[in-house]
């Protein structure tokens, strides 16, 4: 199989096991040089750029003779660049074969070549290659070859072609690598896996509570604990080194720079399992913050400062290199207590905190203000549990708050992007400002396919200006949002902003004028306060 | 002179009292073909081509009044001299020519250079003032060869069988299933067709058409359905209807397959470029061939289109806004 077809069954299904077998049958038959790479560009490997797209632009309409206002027109439609210009310079031959290491090697020594060497180059590819083939060259030049295949995919992918745990491969696949500089023998070499004192434990994972559950419970058995917004993650410090692995068992040291120096201040042979979040003077910030700080390519001291991460620990599973998952809760949560209290981790490690009530009631109230503290609601888990694997029922359950919902008014739409191209799948909604509609939230999930082919000839239909790609509609629509928090900004006209807007359904059942106000945004605010 | 205007009813001729494709209900109606945003209920009066009158019967009912008339056929409504010519968009699809006082007018429908093997091949008609749609009037879509693509249908469709697969092949129920059928080689397997594709070709039979495929229905056997090719409109996918057919494998027929974009978004496993539109190469060749100095424009990337004649050829592009609509899923295109 060659990229080109693997890269054509991988695009054909959304199912990640035939995604998953295209790769391991890929790997089977590519080279070994070759197979590096194609690996590495799955991965999200791409070399610098070696020309402008305003150029690229240029040349592609220049090929077909029109003028470079239809060919953004085009790329508006198709929404994808490396898309349209393999669409306008396509001439249907195809004479030459992909080989994925010479295009990476023009591309790279490209960026030496002058202005003239670069377009000459480039155009030579346009005219050899035809339709898929073009379009990964396109891709591969303009630096953004997404294409719907995770790392994560492409790991146990590689991990099922070579016979090793995926966590293995990731580990091996750890940070920075060059696919020039390595080969599959230098990164794979049985005698470096031989010890994998990096792994994690599989997280145990909880169930959301059944209403049967309080009939029975006994609240002193349990331990009550704020469920925390971030993300579950176990830091291990094992012979003199520490893993941060995030629950989806992605290995995030790399990221979170600030538990790195833990094997000068923990022993040896720590296992620690919490909750990481953004945390300043005292209390979280907002989850989004941190996901914008992973998704930096390179931290800066001020992201750092602006950004400090900590784990706020709720179990410990290994200690002095022993597994004491088998210990009760309350004899791994007094020594977790104990640990946290004795060395000097307490800027980056904090212990959970242990909720009291007399009686399920109380905690319901509690649960249902808990956003006011700034946790999603209560986790619930037994004293005497052990820790076990998987998401189990019985002794841990969480029991999170309800969202908050609030309906707005469609007002603004825009096209989506990739799959959705063509389709109006982003939506801005309004509230009331007395007579006025104003801006709260975007949101673009939470409809089925069937209802967004339906808003998106609705919107056709009932487009009353266009901006840009941007269309402003009827106020005729109105939808129930979905939110997991609410605050005064200045993002939208509102001066309020939701956190994690969705819709929750179309309520063809009311008329605009029965949206939400503004006003009833600001009391849910003061409410908080 | 202006023969052809747009108002809340459809297009309309003031010099004859008619309209061509209305929208609305009217006293008389001039269509072009039997597609639904073409073709809809209500009128008094309908003339249309003379294959398109047992498809008129099958969608709109048998009471229709409904005239057929043949291409070239010359006729004449309050004076203006009326005529069908070949649009090579579907079986009886067909552009109408307008002359009064010497001066021609011509509404294409929809069309297609291409020849599609199966309907009328296209006709040029030269004419004063061309209104034209233009469902795919951007440089990016560029369709393929329509026989290769055939080729293409025929060896996925072997592949399939020779792994235990059926063949779900969608396209519009009239028009793209009659291509494919025409096309499919028989030899590969057996040929079903979901109920909409076999009334069509039911009602086509009266007119002499002829297709291969058997009407699924509650006497088919399905336990020894294998590698079959089952034809049925893009509006059965992702409907249990699908359940008998498994193991299957789906393909999608239609021009906005050009697009990755469309692929994905319909999740299908293969999809086929095949439209029985005009692309971007034929849409051009057509406005400059039929020698009119006037061009309208309907359907599809309109503004765009008008704006690249008016700049590109120097030819005086408007405009028109009617209801007529290709459906982004596939149908009617
Ligand atoms: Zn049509
Ligand atoms: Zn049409």
């Amino acid at each position: 199989m060659t990229f080109v077809e693997l890269f054509e069954r991988l695009d054909s299904t959304t199912k990640t096991s035939a995604k998953v077998n295209a790769i391991v049958e890929y790997l089977q038959y590519a080279d070994e040089k070759e197979k590096l790479l194609g690996i590495a560009v799955l991965m999200g490997y791409k070399p610098k750029r070696p020309v402008k797209t305003s150029d690229l632009r240029l040349w592609a309409a220049d090929r077909l003779a029109i003028p470079l206002w239809l060919l953004e027109e085009s790329y508006y439609v198709v929404g994808d660049l490396a898309e349209t210009l393999s669409l306008i310079v396509d001439q249907r031959q195809a004479s030459r074969p992909f080989n994925i290491q010479n295009i990476l090697e023009d591309l790279i020594e490209m960026q030496d070549n002058t202005f003239d060497q670069r377009k000459e180059k480039i155009e030579a590819y346009w005219s050899t290659f035809s339709s898929t083939a073009l379009f990964l060259f396109n891709k591969l030049l303009t630096g953004n070859f997404r294409v719907g295949v995770s790392k994560k995919l492409v790991i146990k992918a590689l991990g099922q072609h070579l016979h090793m745990e995926a966590a293995v491969v990731e580990h091996r696949l750890m940070g920075k690598w060059d696919p020039f500089a390595e080969t599959m023998e230098s990164l794979f070499h049985q005698a470096l896996l031989a010890e994998k004192y990096f792994m994690p434990y599989p997280f145990f994972l909880a169930y959301p509570v059944d209403s049967d559950f309080f009939k029975t419970a006994a609240i002193d058995d349990w331990l009550i604990e704020p469920k925390l917004d971030g993300i579950r993650g176990q830091i291990i410090v094992r012979k003199n080194e520490v893993f941060v692995w995030s629950r989806g068992e992605d290995l995030m040291t790399d990221k979170f720079v600030e538990f790195q120096q833990l094997h000068t201040l923990l022993p040896d042979g720590t296992v620690l399992d919490g909750e990481i979040l953004p945390w300043k003077n005292g209390s979280p910030l907002e989850f989004q913050l941190m996901q914008t700080r992973i998704g930096r390519k390179k931290l800066s001291k001020r992201n750092l400062e602006e950004v400090p991460l900590v784990m706020v620990c709720y179990d410990v599973l290994e200690w002095q290199s022993q597994d004491i998952r088998s210990w009760p809760l309350a004899e791994r949560r007094a020594l977790l207590a104990d640990t946290l209290a004795r060395y000097p981790v307490g800027n980056i490690l904090l212990l959970s905190e242990n909720l009291e009530f007399p009686n399920w009631e109380s905690a319901e109230s509690f649960r249902q203000t808990a956003r006011q503290y700034g946790a999603e609601g209560l986790m619930l888990k037994r004293k005497d549990s052990i820790y076990e694997v998987g998401r189990k029922r019985g002794s841990w359950w969480k029991w999170k708050t309800d969202p908050m919902t609030v309906d707005g008014v469609l007002i603004y739409a825009q096209a989506g992007h990739g799959r959705r191209a063509n389709l109006f799948t982003d939506y801005t909604f309004a509230v009331w400002d007395g007579e006025q509609l104003v801006p709260f939230a975007k949101a673009y999930s939470g409809l089925t396919d069937k209802e967004i082919l339906e808003v998106d000839r609705w919107v056709k239909r009932n487009t009353k200006e266009k901006f840009g790609p941007v269309r402003s509609v009827k106020p005729e629509l109105v939808f129930e949002l979905a939110f997991e928090g609410i605050g005064l900004s200045t993002r939208h006209k509102s001066g309020v902003a939701l956190r994690f807007p969705r819709i929750v359904r179309w309520r063809k059942d009311k008329l605009a004028a029965e949206a939400n106000h503004k006003q009833d945004l600001l009391t849910l605010i003061e409410s908080f306060k | 002179m202006t023969l052809l205007t747009v108002n809340e009813n459809g297009l309309y001729c003031k010099q004859g009292d008619f309209y061509i494709d209305p929208w609305r209900p009217v006293k008389l109606a001039l269509i072009t073909h039997g597609h639904s945003d073409h073709m809809r209920w209500g009128m008094g009066h309908y003339i249309c081509h003379e294959h398109t009158v047992p498809l008129l019967k099958l969608r709109l009912g048998e009471e229709q009044s409904a005239q057929g008339v043949s291409y070239g056929e010359e006729f004449e409504i309050n004076g203006v001299t009326l005529s069908f010519h070949p649009a090579g968009h579907i079986i009886g699809s067909a552009q109408i020519r307008l002359v009064y006082q010497g001066e021609v007018w011509v509404f294409t429908g929809d069309y297609k250079l291409e020849n599609d093997g199966l309907s009328e091949p296209f006709e040029l008609v030269s004419c004063d003032h061309f209104i034209s749609e233009c469902t795919f009037g951007l440089p990016i879509y560029h369709f393929p060869k329509t026989l290769e693509v055939y080729a293409d249908i025929n060896s996925w469709w072997a592949a399939n069988a020779e792994e235990g697969f059926n063949t779900i092949l969608y396209g519009y129920s009239l028009g793209k299933a009659q291509n494919i059928l025409t096309h499919l080689d028989t030899s590969l397997g057996e040929v079903f067709l979901h109920g909409a594709v076999a009334n069509v070709n039911e009602a086509l039979s009266e007119v002499g058409y002829q297709f291969p495929g058997m009407r699924l229905g509650s006497d088919t056997n399905f336990s020894n359905m294998k590698g079959a090719v089952i034809v049925a409109p893009p509006s059965a996918s992702g409907t249990p209807w699908l359940r008998k057919f498994k193991p299957y494998r789906e393909g999608m027929c239609s021009g906005w397959m050009q697009l990755r974009g469309s692929r994905r978004r319909r999740s299908m496993d293969r999809g086929f470029v095949l439209s029985d539109h005009c692309d971007w190469q034929q849409l051009n060749k057509a406005v400059i061939a039929t020698g009119a100095k006037h061009i309208y424009l309907t359907h599809g990337y309109e503004s765009n289109f008008a704006r690249w004649i008016n700049e590109q050829y120097g030819l005086h592009a408007t405009v028109l806004n009617t209801l007529y609509r290709p459906d982004m899923e596939g149908e009617d295109s």
